[in-house]
């Protein structure tokens, strides 16, 4: 068994980590921390996971968000997709193994993976409505969000959703207000299979080893860790019986990375389209320096006035 | 000649100097409300667009309602110009004289316009503007509404959505940078500005810039003071 | 469970079979995932349906419901075939070698003794050789033709691995994989654990079921270990309780039984009950029934039960049928013979099989009384909610009164887990409204009915006004008062036997244990298999303390496990004959020359000695039993019986339809639709899901949003028959009833071919039903035959035939 996280302290605990410790912050600099923080991570075992949807529940409850009571759509899947209350989902694929013929359901816990280089927060215009944590938790501040969706477009793993209600996108916060005093994420708590463990990073890939020489005896040849490397890493790993083919577990994205469109729209387009904008204006003052107005003179006037009294001559 | 340069409402009137009817009440009050959508949303969206200038989001009250109206103000740009277009988009259309005016761009920003031919109410530069200006506005209005999340993220992919946001903050770059062209050649050109507030330019500003307009102006039937068309 | 929950980290194989761990005991399942994760143990998964327990498993076959017992047979015979047994194990420790009475046969699906009018066996063959000590007679080289092991050999050698897969659907390939994964936990040192639950209970053979795979533990030699064991997953956090504290028609706490009407006095009660051992030096715990049972009578009535009047042998009613289960309490209320219902934490409507009969039962009701925390829909059976509740209520005259009662979570009390743990738990927030105590409200009917009865005499006021009623408040007892009660007390000093000196526990103290229960009045119990969980030591149950030595997954100081604290059933035999650990590395106990000691709570006298007595101390045999002999009322060995509704003939015995030990009322029977029925061709199973717990959660918005709608699964291949859509509704029908339901067409339903025909199997969640947060559903029993288990009457939910066509969605 993974060492449970011990319950709270009755009694207050200082926050262990807050704005000082901010790496980044969406729209703005942040000074260099003076440490870096351990890193934390989630680690979900899709080979432990019985898909009883507990991490659901749990955080629904944490959060205490209100979703919908929805209907069924002929699947498993409920709510049918993540929505600004319910941060987290059990998606169920059935595959059958061509190569043993075998029915596998493949449950996976999707939701927010705490990239190391988070797309979203690159996307983001809004001055500190998304920040990441030097422990690698990616938060969304919803005081400062205001609401465009830019974070959908650049998040790898479509995970945010925009709230109809307050206009501001939501997504699992890795119970950054637990982990901040020593707790794990609620999801990992409520889990009865241990199939979401959570600690430091280091601690996470090295409980993922013992699971994947688990896997391998079973005959997973190709278990792995999901941790990868597109963007920077993750602080949400999974363990999949099938590592070469993630896309098995509901279309888990093979090589996933900040998408190049978006990077060019925040990387080039933004720099370059500025200095365009900023030469444009520039040409212009210099021109109307240098040249001076183009003033209409006299003799335009007494032009017109003749080619006007003409034509009426003309037409007399 | 087509008489496509020359309007209906157009008209001269003798005196001194001599003054010509180039917009229509109508014609300036709907470029005035294109011009000022097109600069709140330049503003609006810049804000969105780079960090060092979300601070003109407080012009707007703040973040949430940059993000509410910049769209809506889309929305008038789009129909705004739409009326513009179709009252200018003939006297747009390319003429012969055109491409030699271009050939000859750089007499006409040192000043020297005596060495360029006579063009129609519309030089190339401002066709150019008038074109660049439609086709932004058609690729911004269609890209927006993609990017349009609180009514319309639904109905395409992220993917496709990531397209539209790019080319939508191309088309912005473009627009706005034809804008600074559209905006300097009007200061630049002094006596412009007040035909665009007061409807009418003078004879010699006439004669110096669409020297050929004037010409079809004066000698088209009816197309001086106070007579109206035949029919 | 003969073992405990945290025991199932010990196993080498987990076989899920008749139930669905994962889904409907995911806390539970923790254990296994322990297992796999920390000792490489492997899981298998026996089921209709590829389940979520399926998805985490090594190996799954699937199985036409119904059919467990030929597979299990099938196993059994598959070890004996293969020499895949535990040899010492089964020749010490169970009745392989107990020869049996000449007359007992088994012919053509028959046990010697049946009446066919009856529906009944007269069960006298069905019994051991009794020599001329008086003792049962042994042959230990198993050579006689008619001892147990040879008799069970030929019972078992017509299930085949072609006869399994013809019976059951399961490829043969893959039938024989899971009995070479199975065969090999023979070896002494692995164990193999069973988990099942109502996928086995819920047939009209469920007993057998459960014994099928319990035979099959005991020629592995696996059970009394570390690890193995027979592991009922009960269907609710209490139900183990429940059935503890006797709360059945025909059983008295502890699983003493309720008197009949042939037993007019307490001799003739106990001349049944006597439990003579049956060979020599044996335990025969039974032997100290009349303790339990005067300790018991002593809680009842305090200073009213006497030795001169039998301890009040009197007050106690007497059956004149068998049981009033609930299938016949409601055949009854259908008779219009029952016209008070008092419906206390049970929802009836939506429970029980064959909903229009229930729907037609309460109606003929005249005072319908609800108690329970929820809004039910027994409570609201009266209520028209379109079709999801089609009745009209101006035709219905039943009063119907609703006592709104606490959940667990408002009380204190004690929980008795499925691994037979009594945990307390604590009151963690104040009742809503008017919600009383259940206590309270019992307490008061109590005290009112009294009155009356004092008031106005009455045919035999005597059980009820000499009821011993010692709480504090008579209003309202407390859980802890009520606790002690069933500990049980000295009522006067109660010394040693042995050693009349020692003094187990002076007048007025709480009991130690059981073993200082008395027959001569000088003690009260309320549960004897409970006492020492509230002793002079404190409340046991509250015991915290995960102290575990060695990592046993023992636990011993974490909460009170009856019997005694014992964590192991029968854990003498996971020891050899000389007393020493089968698997040195899985010692339970062991003898040390003197005594037994070890990880557990000895499950033996502590002095006796290995060679000498039995490890099954509560059978007179001291051996446990391959053959039941007289104990089961459809036969001393399970055989394949067709659920009463089935798609095939049954290919072992096709002249018999159904458990033909099973009772079916009159009327019925016109229910079932045909064995191989044209109108009904698809098999349908109901099960739980493990976003829903019963009828509960469904008033619970988080778990309604979790699985919000009732719908049925099918396969891919019926889907495309009957051109039923995914996401479409669709009709399911029985003989009975109708539903209308989303379809969930799914790869993990897959058609099986049994006896050469097709067979579409039609999965229907229960969960659903008119009140709550979820959306109004309709419930498995709409459809379910009303019959029970030959043994316990435990409906048939699991299997019964319906059919299905695609529908345009409700009306909204």
């Amino acid at each position: 068994m993974f060492p449970p996280i011990a319950n709270p302290s009755v009694t207050d605990v200082a926050p262990r980590f807050s704005e000082k410790d901010l790496v980044r912050r969406s729209a703005s600099t942040v000074p260099a921390p003076a440490e870096r923080l351990t890193e934390v991570a989630k680690l979900i075992d899709v080979s432990k996971c019985i898909g009883c949807k507990a991490c659901q529940t749990a955080c629904i409850e944490w959060n205490d968000t209100h979703p919908e009571v929805g209907v069924n759509a002929g699947v498993y899947e409920n709510p049918p997709d993540l929505t600004p209350d319910m941060f987290t989902l059990m998606r169920f694929s059935e595959w059958e193994n061509p190569e043993t013929n075998n029915l596998e359901w493949l449950i996976r816990k999707d939701g927010c993976m705490h990239c190391e280089d988070p797309g979203c927060l690159k996307a983001c215009p809004a001055p500190g409505a998304i920040v990441q944590y030097s422990n690698g938790i990616v938060d969304f501040v919803h005081e400062n969000c205001i609401g465009c969706g830019y974070c959908i477009k650049g998040c790898p793993f479509n995970i945010p959703r925009i709230s109809r209600v307050d206009h501001t996108a939501y997504k699992c916060t890795l119970c950054s207000d637990r982990v901040a005093v020593g707790q794990g994420p609620a999801c990992a708590k409520a889990c009865p299979t241990q199939a979401i463990v959570f600690g430091t990073k280091e601690e996470m890939k090295q409980h993922a080893e013992g699971r994947i020489t688990d896997l391998k005896a079973r005959g997973y040849a190709n278990a792995g860790l999901y941790d990868p490397p597109g963007v920077g890493g993750t602080h949400v790993m999974y363990v999949l019986h099938h590592a070469d083919q993630p896309e098995l577990y509901s279309g888990l994205p093979k090589e996933p990375r900040i998408s190049p469109l978006v990077e060019a729209w925040k990387g080039i387009t933004k720099y370059a389209g500025l200095t365009v904008l900023g030469v444009a204006a520039g040409v212009g003052l210099l021109h109307h320096l240098v040249m001076g107005p183009n003033r209409v003179s006299d003799t335009d006037e007494e032009n017109a006035e003749r080619l006007v009294r003409s034509d009426r001559h003309d037409s007399a | 000649m087509t008489a496509h340069d020359v309007e209906p409402d157009n008209a001269v009137h003798p005196g001194k100097p001599v003054t010509v009817d180039r917009y229509t009440v109508g014609a300036r009050i709907n470029h005035w409300i294109t011009a000022a959508s097109l600069i709140l949303l330049a503003l609006s969206g810049l804000a969105l667009f780079h960090p060092s200038l979300f601070f003109l989001s407080g012009l707007f009250g703040g973040g949430q309602f940059t993000r509410f109206i910049h769209p809506w103000i889309g929305v008038v740009l789009f129909f705004s110009f739409f009326g513009l277009f179709i009252r200018f988009w003939k006297a747009n259309l390319w003429k012969r004289e055109d491409g030699t005016w271009l050939a000859r761009i750089r007499d006409v920003l040192a000043n020297h316009e005596e060495n360029v031919p006579e063009v129609g109410k519309y030089n190339a530069g401002q066709k150019f503007v008038f074109w660049a200006m439609s086709v932004l506005i058609v690729i911004l209005i269609s890209s927006g509404l993609v990017i349009w999340d609180q009514y319309f993220s639904a109905y395409t992919t992220v993917g496709q959505q990531r397209v539209a946001l790019l080319v939508h903050a191309i088309a912005a770059v473009a627009i706005i940078g034809v804008w600074i062209i559209h905006a300097y050649s009007a200061l630049w050109v002094r006596g412009t500005i007040p035909a665009m507030i007061r409807g009418s330019v003078t004879g010699g500003w006439a004669w110096r810039h669409h020297r050929k307009w004037l010409r079809e102006l004066v000698t088209k039937p009816g197309g001086r003071s106070g007579s109206k068309p035949a029919e | 469970m003969t073992n405990s929950w945290t025991d199932i980290r010990n196993t080498d194989l987990v076989v899920i079979m008749g139930g669905n761990a994962a889904e409907a005991h995911p806390c539970g399942f923790k254990w296994v995932t322990e297992a796999k994760a920390n000792r490489g143990a492997k899981l298998i998964v026996v089921d209709p349906r590829y389940t979520r327990s399926a998805s985490v498993s090594d190996l799954y076959a699937p199985i036409r419901q119904g059919t467990d017992i030929a597979f299990l047979l099938g196993l059994i015979n598959y070890c004996i075939e293969n020499d895949k047994v535990q040899r010492d194990y089964v020749k010490a420790f169970t009745n392989a070698g107990y020869v049996v009475k000449q007359g007992f046969t088994y012919q053509d699906g028959l046990f010697s003794g049946y009446d066919e009018a009856k529906r009944d066996y007269d069960k006298s063959s069905w019994d051991y050789e009794i020599g001329a000590d008086g003792f049962a007679v042994v042959d230990d080289t198993l050579a006689n033709p008619r001892c147990v092991w040879n008799l069970l050999k030929n019972h078992v050698a017509v299930y085949t691995p072609e006869m399994v897969e013809r019976i059951c659907g399961t490829p043969k390939d893959k039938f024989l994989k899971v009995a070479e994964m199975v065969a090999e936990c023979s070896s002494p040192t692995k164990a193999m654990t069973s988990m099942y639950a109502l996928g086995w209970t819920q047939h009209s053979k469920g007993s057998q079921n459960i014994r099928a795979m319990a035979m099959l533990q005991l020629i592995l030699g696996n059970i009394g270990v570390r690890g193995g064991g027979m592991n009922a997953l009960r269907g609710h956090s209490n139900i183990q309780g429940l059935t503890d504290v006797g709360l059945m028609s025909n059983l008295l706490p502890g699983y003493l039984t309720l008197p009949n009407e042939k037993e007019p006095d307490l001799n003739a009660y106990m001349s049944t009950r006597g439990f003579k051992p049956l060979r020599p030096n044996q335990m025969s715990y039974w032997q100290n029934y009349r303790k339990f049972f005067v300790s018991f009578q002593k809680a009842m009535y305090g200073s009213a039960a006497t030795p001169e009047n039998d301890f009040a042998y009197d007050y106690l009613p007497k059956l004149d049928v068998p049981g009033y289960d609930v299938l016949r309490a409601f055949d009854m209320m259908h008779q219009g013979k029952i016209n008070l219902y008092l419906c206390q934490g049970f929802n009836a409507l939506q429970a029980f099989p064959n909903k229009q009969k229930i729907t037609a039962s309460l109606s003929k009701l005249k005072l319908l009384v609800v108690m329970d925390p929820l809004a039910t829909e027994t409570a609201r059976f009266w209520e028209n909610h379109g079709a999801h509740n089609d009745v009209d209520p101006s035709a219905i005259q039943t009063e119907v009164i609703e006592l709104p009662s606490t959940c667990f979570a408002e009380d204190d009390g004690s929980l008795t887990n499925s691994g037979r743990w009594l945990q307390w738990h604590w009151a963690g927030g104040t009742p809503p409204g008017e919600a009383k105590r259940d206590t309270w409200i019992m307490a008061q009917i109590h005290l009112r009915l009294k009155e009356l009865y004092r008031g106005e005499g009455g045919a035999f006021p005597d059980p009820i006004l000499n009821l011993h009623w010692p709480y504090a408040d008579p209003g309202d007892p407390t859980a802890e008062e009520i606790a002690q009660e069933i500990n049980g007390r000295a009522l006067a000093k109660v010394t040693d036997t042995a050693d009349p000196t020692k003094v187990l526990a002076e007048a007025g103290k709480l009991l130690p244990g059981f073993a200082a229960l008395r027959d001569d009045g000088s003690t009260s119990c309320g549960c004897w298999i409970y006492s020492g969980c509230f002793n002079e030591k404190g409340n046991n149950m509250a015991r915290r303390d995960t102290d575990d030595p060695d990592e046993t997954g023992a636990y011993l100081k974490w909460a009170f496990s009856w019997p005694a604290n014992r964590r192991i059933l029968y854990n003498r035999a996971s020891a050899d004959l000389n007393g020493k650990a089968w698997d040195p590395d899985r010692k339970v106990i062991e003898w040390d020359g003197a005594k037994w000691s070890g990880y557990d709570v000895p499950d033996i006298a502590p002095t006796a000695k290995p060679g000498e007595v039995g490890p099954f101390i509560m059978n007179p045999e001291g051996v446990s039993r391959l053959f039941t002999r007289g104990m089961m009322r459809d036969g001393p060995f399970p055989a394949h019986y067709e659920p009463f509704e089935s798609p095939i003939v049954n290919p072992v015995a096709p002249n018999v339809r159904g458990n033909p030990a099973a009772r079916v009322f009159e009327g019925d029977f016109r229910q079932f639709a045909e064995p191989a029925s044209a109108e009904f061709p698809y098999a349908a199973t109901s099960y739980r899901l493990t976003e829903h717990f019963h009828f509960w959660t469904k008033h619970v918005v988080v778990n309604a949003v979790m699985q919000p709608e009732f719908f049925v699964e099918i396969s891919e291949q019926l889907a495309a028959e009957k051109g039923i859509a995914k996401d479409g509704w669709v009709r399911v029908w029985s003989k009975r009833g109708s539903v209308t339901a989303k379809a969930m067409v799914t790869k993990r339903i897959k058609p099986l071919t049994c006896d050469g025909k097709t067979v579409h199997i039609v999965g229907i969640p229960l969960h659903w039903g008119f009140t709550g947060a979820a959306k109004k559903g309709f419930g498995p029993n709409m459809l379910t035959p009303y019959v029970g288990d030959a043994n316990i009457e435990t409906p048939e939910y699991k299997a019964f035939l319906v059919n299905i066509e695609p529908v345009s969605g409700p009306v909204a």
